[in-house]
Order: structure tokens, then C-alpha cells, then sequence
């Protein structure tokens, strides 16, 4: 149930896009279409449930005070390169994942393909990591943490895109179309989101 | 470069804002707008990083090799945000609890990448720096404004100083609760950028 607990509340209550902002270039950039918001989504979904648990295992063998113990040396602290280290594990299982994705699954590479070197420097995909290191969660926890905030990103981005498709045949004030009435309907879609507030299991 | 100093510092402000036009590094612009405070810290931090990122990349623009120049200038610019939030974390470590993962999340802040990757590799030091200076003053502008609405109406403060006294502290101004819930955060930048594009038409999407 925890971790259950842990994925409704990175889904829905702590969704990344609609109640921290992370993310937003890409999740108004490419909600214009459905069916690319669905691309979009499934590649955040695939790499937040792999570098979040990457970051993690990192974290503790690599990073933090005294996890150096394994090679004789339990007094270094290396906390400070994390950014480094995140952004980098990022960028080369985004690679790993492009050159993978090419050779095995050419049909699904053409769907990803042109968002996953875009996701490198996406704030969701660092954001999750970041967030999974100051709640301190174990490698398990963090899976599911990885999972449920990939799947908020989409089904947020999903969402936001199919109210784009219906709003474009709306006569709005000139000033306002396109970016102004994007903003708009995440600020309205946020709101709602606050709803969800307070729910666990 | 046809452009002045001048020009490149200050089109980047108004008619070439970052975050108005070019939807560019919107995350953090949203997050940390409750409050004066945690807002100029964080527009001083992305100016601070944008302007030597640009400086540092283009000054070694000709020894990038192309096909690794994004990691590379993500490595640039992430040792400059750990630098930041170091200084912050010693100096100012209240203020650095307060904003939390977005000084980190500066790294992925694309309007840095962005004139990394469209102005500094392709121009000398000197101008890649102002331009730097001028995107970063454009973001900052933008975030002053939604937050100086945000906490003046929403809290009836400015930098935590009160300007109106609120209802529950003995006063007569009933504060505005929708301010101070992120959602506000997106209405006020629909409402800027509405401004800004009336203001220069040239700016505005047909659809």
C-alpha cells in the first residue's frame, strides 16, 4: 500500500506539470496534438522510471556521505557533484535509449524519436531525481516515485492538448491566442488539479 | 555584429522576452513567484549563470566539436548552478530551504541552453555576455511583475514588509487567496504576455 500510496500521490495530488510547474517548455510547446502528446508522454514516462531509480542507486553507493565505505573510504562526501551526476545520467540513458530504441524497435523509435534528446533538459525528468533526493527514498520507493511522476506528466500533457484542439476554433481576444489561452487552461486545469489535495490511502 | 551592446541588452526585455515570445524557462518562473524575496534571488541566480555560461561557451566556442556540444554546454552550465546553490546554501540557507530543488533545476532552465546554444556558439565573448545579461534581465522582469502582484495582493506585502494592513491583523484590506495558490501564476503571465502582444502586434500567433 505504500507504494501505491506513493504513485496516486505522484500521479494526482503532487502531479510535476500542474502543481509544481516542472516541466512546462515541453508540456505547452508540445500539446498541440493529441497524438504527439501521447508520444511525448510515453517518452517522460520511460525515462523518469529509469533515471529516477539510476539516480537513486548513484546516490547511495556513489554520492553520499560515507557511501564510499565499499572501496575503503567512508569519509567522502560528494554530495555537492550531484547535479552533475543527475544531468549526466539523464543525458546518457536518454542516448542509450535513442540508440536501443533505433535498432530493436525502429516503429517506436519514429513515435519518441524526436522528443528524447528534446526530454535531456526537460525540468520533470531532473525535478523528479531531485525531489527523490530530498524525500530520501529507498531504490523501491523511488521506482515507484519514477512511474507515478512520469504518469502525471502524461497524463497531464494529454489532457492539456486535447482542451488545445477544442479551444483553436474559439474566437478569442487576438492578444491572447495560442500562448495566452495555453496558459489559461493549465491555470484552470491546475486548480482543479488542487482537488485532489489531502486524498491517501 | 550589426546590434550595439545597448541594443542586445535591452530588446531581450521587451520585445524579445524570453518567457513572453519564446516560451523559454517557464518552470522555475512559475514556482518561486510567491514571494519578492524568493523571486529576485532566483532572477539574480539564472542572470548571474546565463550571462557567464554564454561567456565561457563562446570563449571556447571554436575548440566544441559539434556532435558533443549539448553535453558539453550542460556540463558548463551545471558547474555553475552547483556553484550558486553552494554560495547559497552558506550564505543565505534560510532562503535556499525556501526555493528548495529550483536552484537546481536551473541546469534545465532552457532560456540558458537556449543562448548558449543560439547566440554564444556563434558570437564573440564580449556580446554573448551582454546578450546573457539581457535575457536573464528580460526573465527577471517577468518574474518581479507576477510576483510583486502575487504577494502585494495576495499577502498585502512587499519583501515582507506590510503595505496594506490585512483584515486579520487588525486592518481594512481583505486579502486576495487566489494569489497566493501556484494556479495564479499561470492567469498572471497570460495576462503579460496579452499585454506585451497588444502592445507590439508583430508578436501575436495566427492561428
Amino acid at each position: 500500500m505504500h507504494y501505491l500510496d506513493i504513485i496516486f500521490r505522484s500521479l494526482f495530488i503532487e502531479n510535476l506539470p500542474l502543481s509544481f510547474f516542472l516541466g512546462m517548455c515541453t508540456f505547452l510547446a508540445i500539446s498541440k496534438k493529441v497524438t504527439s502528446a501521447v508520444g511525448l508522454g510515453l517518452a517522460v514516462v520511460v525515462l523518469t522510471a529509469l533515471t529516477v531509480p539510476l539516480n537513486n542507486f548513484l546516490l547511495n553507493t556513489v554520492l553520499k556521505e560515507g557511501a564510499l565505505d565499499w572501496l575503503g573510504q567512508p569519509e567522502i562526501d560528494l554530495t555537492f557533484l550531484g547535479l552533475m551526476i543527475y544531468i549526466a545520467t539523464i543525458a546518457a540513458v536518454v542516448q542509450i535509449l535513442e540508440m536501443v530504441l533505433d535498432k530493436f524497435v525502429p516503429a517506436l523509435y519514429n513515435t519518441l524519436g524526436i522528443f528524447l534528446p528534446l526530454l535531456t533538459v526537460n525540468c520533470a525528468i531532473l525535478g523528479a531525481s531531485l525531489f527523490m533526493v530530498e524525500r530520501d527514498y529507498t531504490f523501491l520507493e523511488s521506482t515507484a516515485y519514477g512511474i507515478g511522476a512520469g504518469g502525471g506528466f502524461m497524463m497531464a500533457v494529454i489532457l492539456l492538448a486535447a482542451i488545445r484542439e477544442k479551444s483553436e476554433y474559439a474566437d478569442s481576444p487576438k492578444g491572447l491566442r495560442g500562448l495566452g489561452m495555453t496558459f489559461i487552461s493549465a491555470g484552470l486545469m491546475a486548480m482543479a488539479f488542487m482537488g485532489f489535495a489531502g486524498i491517501s490511502f | 555584429m550589426a546590434e550595439s551592446s545597448k541594443e542586445l541588452l535591452v530588446r531581450s526585455i521587451f520585445q524579445r522576452n524570453p518567457i513572453a515570445l519564446l516560451v523559454l524557462g517557464i518552470c522555475s518562473a512559475l514556482a518561486v513567484t510567491g514571494q519578492m524575496s524568493t523571486a529576485l534571488v532566483m532572477s539574480i541566480c539564472v542572470t548571474l549563470v546565463t550571462a557567464f555560461s554564454s561567456l565561457t561557451i563562446s570563449i571556447v566556442r571554436y575548440q566544441i566539436p559539434n556532435t558533443v556540444r549539448i553535453g558539453l554546454q550542460i556540463m558548463v552550465i551545471a558547474t555553475l548552478v552547483i556553484l550558486v546553490d553552494q554560495i547559497l546554501q552558506a550564505f543565505f540557507y534560510e532562503l535556499s530551504k525556501q526555493l528548495s530543488i529550483f536552484v537546481g533545476l536551473i541546469i534545465t532552465n532552457c532560456i540558458i541552453m537556449g543562448r548558449a546554444e543560439g547566440f554564444a556558439m556563434s558570437n564573440p565573448p564580449i556580446p554573448s555576455f551582454i546578450d546573457g545579461i539581457g535575457n536573464g534581465l528580460g526573465y527577471s522582469f517577468i518574474l518581479m511583475s507576477v510576483a510583486l502582484i502575487r504577494e502585494l495582493f495576495g499577502a498585502g506585502t512587499i519583501f515582507g514588509y506590510t503595505i496594506f494592513t490585512t483584515v486579520s491583523n487588525g486592518g481594512w484590506y481583505v486579502p486576495n487567496g487566489m494569489l497566493v495558490l501556484p494556479a495564479s501564476g499561470f492567469f498572471l503571465i497570460a495576462l503579460l504576455i496579452w499585454l506585451i502582444r497588444t502592445y507590439d502586434p508583430e508578436q501575436q500567433e495566427s492561428q
